[in-house]
């Protein structure tokens, strides 16, 4: 039972010193979860604390790379919001 | 409409009375319109005097990357070389990187008098790093004025700490004081180990920003709100909080327009949130200016700018080319103090000038107090400058305009233009417009732009636009060329309309 942070993460120090276990350290290209030492804040928090105060969606995943915080879920912007003004400005 | 952080029982600060510490009349009337203390703290300070922007510099050290909230105005995404707006960063920094910069910064850049903190996270969501950047300046620049602008969730509990380090001045971003509007500015906060959501994010928000204020003035540390103006979200709200902020003894309100383009990748650029026009900006600030001194010269610092306002030298300063430096840090500090105490007798002289019934500059005012009708309309004057207080600056080369109102009663800093619009993106951002276009849309409103020099074409282009270059006055003093305009327009019969029912600020 460990957590995961993936690429979209932007190095922002916010999960790092929160972790009761330690488990989350700097790394190229991005912060990272030692598996090892995660417990996903089982027994500390009622919460995982990186997910609880990471800003970006979907930077945090769980064993099952599904996101704790999927798209939508931290900005309010939907998924298709955010493709349609992608594309607007693409097409500028 | 409740207000649960509002405690009507307040005491009121001792400096915020009336007009006498507004931006009513001349700079230097607003400045003699503080408290001494309040001056001394002040008189160094680019981003908290109108006076002090035009000759010291200022940096931010951009050590503190976490944040504790998220704003829809904001988004998390460092690095973009084509924005500058606050938030945003090129190099993150430890905090002895931090130190060394900007010692490099005060050695080659003498107008250096304040390193603040203020981002791009917030300083005090970061507390290791932002006290490590100050403790470390404390000894080794302790000319330096230190700052740090929060949004004020954990201020309370972190005050202690801030007060070890002779922090004089802090900036709390205050965007509401009700629930019900936070709730459509900011999506959520981290609290006691959970991510709260709503209206009860908001409050909680508030309660601590509040609390924070007010400790803070209670320990003699100047405080000065920042708000976002975001027009349909809290753009009537904020008359409100300048009340409120000022009974509690903020000595300056900062109201600065959103910045939101979908290319940002905010909610509120990406939802189409418009930002105010400078005339929206313009009213809120003179509605709000009789409850309190507010600021018009904010440049909404990129969070690793470097240099005077409104320009920023950051490019010279990388961590490889501070790390070539060779630098004699007593010379330096020699240096920094032998600017201040001339810039500060310049002042001191252009004080006591303005002071002297007798002075020329000042004899419309001396004779023209009577109640009566008006001489002539106030104009928007806007001007080209580099620094130093004076008209200084090529019109092409200008990045942005400082706009004055010009009217009897002397020669008023209402704001600033880019000419830029926070984006030089070129392609990404092209729609056709050139930059005079933008700069010409930029200045709408002002029927004078001065500058040192100006080119036939855009000379042309202008005055088609109504608004006419002058740059006659190349090398003055701002304010006194601002007013020479304004008798000139009115010795010609230009102001014979005084705009009816506007308010006299």
């Amino acid at each position: 039972m460990a957590l995961e942070i993936v690429e979209s993460c932007v190095n922002c120090w916010a999960c790092e010193p929160l972790c009761p276990n330690q488990a989350i350290y700097e790394a190229k290209p991005h912060f990272m979860v030692d598996a090892n030492k995660c417990t996903e804040c089982a027994g500390d928090f009622a919460d995982a604390q990186c997910a609880a105060i990471c800003p970006v969606e979907g930077a945090i995943v769980n064993e099952r790379h599904e996101a704790l915080n999927p798209p939508g879920s931290l900005t309010g912007i939907s998924p298709a919001r955010w493709a349609a003004v992608q594309a607007e400005i693409a097409a500028r | 409409m409740d207000f649960p952080a509002f405690d009507q029982t307040a005491p009121a600060s001792a400096h915020a009375s009336a007009c006498s510490a507004g931006s009513c009349g001349s700079t230097a009337a607003q400045m003699n319109g503080l408290s001494d203390e309040v001056r001394r703290k002040v008189q160094n300070h680019p981003c908290y005097s109108e006076e002090a922007h035009h000759h010291f510099a200022r940096m931010h050290a951009a050590v503190a990357p976490a944040c504790n909230i998220q704003c829809n105005y904001c988004n998390r995404k460092y690095d973009c070389s084509n924005e500058s707006r606050p938030g945003v960063v090129s190099e993150l920094l430890t905090p002895e990187q931090a130190i060394n910069k900007t010692l490099a910064v005060a050695a080659a850049i003498p107008q250096l008098s304040v390193l603040g903190i203020a981002g791009p996270g917030d300083p005090l969501a970061n507390p290791e790093r932002t006290f490590a950047t100050f403790r470390g300046l404390a000894e080794k620049a302790p000319d330096l004025k230190l700052c740090l602008s929060t949004n004020g969730l954990v201020l309370p509990e972190q005050i202690d700490e801030l007060a070890k380090y002779n922090i004089e001045h802090v900036t709390i971003t205050i965007n509401c004081v009700d629930p019900e509007v936070g709730a459509k500015i900011y999506p959520w906060i981290f609290w006691n180990n959970r991510r709260i959501r709503g209206r009860a994010a908001a409050k909680i928000l508030i309660a601590q920003q509040q609390k924070g204020l007010e400790m803070l003035v209670a320990r003699g540390i100047l405080v000065k709100v920042n708000s976002v103006l975001i027009p349909g979200v809290n753009d009537q709200h904020l008359r409100e909080v300048s009340r409120i902020v000022k009974a509690k003894g903020a000595f300056l309100h900062n109201v600065t327009p959103l910045i939101a383009e979908a290319e940002h990748g905010t909610f509120f650029g990406l939802m189409g949130q418009r930002s105010p026009r400078a005339d929206e900006l313009k009213a809120l600030q003179d509605d709000c200016a009789g409850d309190m001194a507010m600021m018009r010269h904010c440049r909404q610092c990129r969070a690793d700018a470097v240099g005077l306002l409104g320009e920023d030298r950051g490019a010279e300063f990388t961590l490889d080319k501070v790390a070539a430096m060779e630098i004699d840090h007593q010379a330096a500090l020699e240096r920094r103090l032998a600017l201040r105490a001339k810039v500060a007798a310049e002042l001191e002289s252009k004080r006591a000038r303005a002071a002297t019934p007798g002075d020329p500059a000042r004899q419309v005012i001396a004779w023209h107090r009577q109640p009566r009708a008006a001489l002539g309309r106030s104009v928007l004057i806007a001007v080209a400058s580099r620094g130093s207080g004076l008209i200084n600056e090529h019109f092409g080369h200008a990045r942005e305009f400082l706009v004055y109102e010009a009217s009897e009663a002397g020669a008023r800093l209402v704001g600033q233009r880019k000419t830029d619009l926070y984006c030089s993106g070129g392609e990404t951002c092209g729609d056709g417009e050139t930059v005079l276009d933008r700069t010409i849309r930029a200045l709408a409103g002002c029927e004078r732009v001065l500058c040192s020099k100006i080119g036939i074409e855009p000379w042309g282009r202008l005055e088609a636009a109504g608004i006419k270059p002058d740059g006659e006055h190349g090398m003055e003093p701002i304010e006194d060329a601002v007013m020479a305009v304004w008798r000139e327009m009115l010795a010609a019969g230009l102001l014979a309309t005084p705009v009816a029912g506007k308010r006299c600020a």
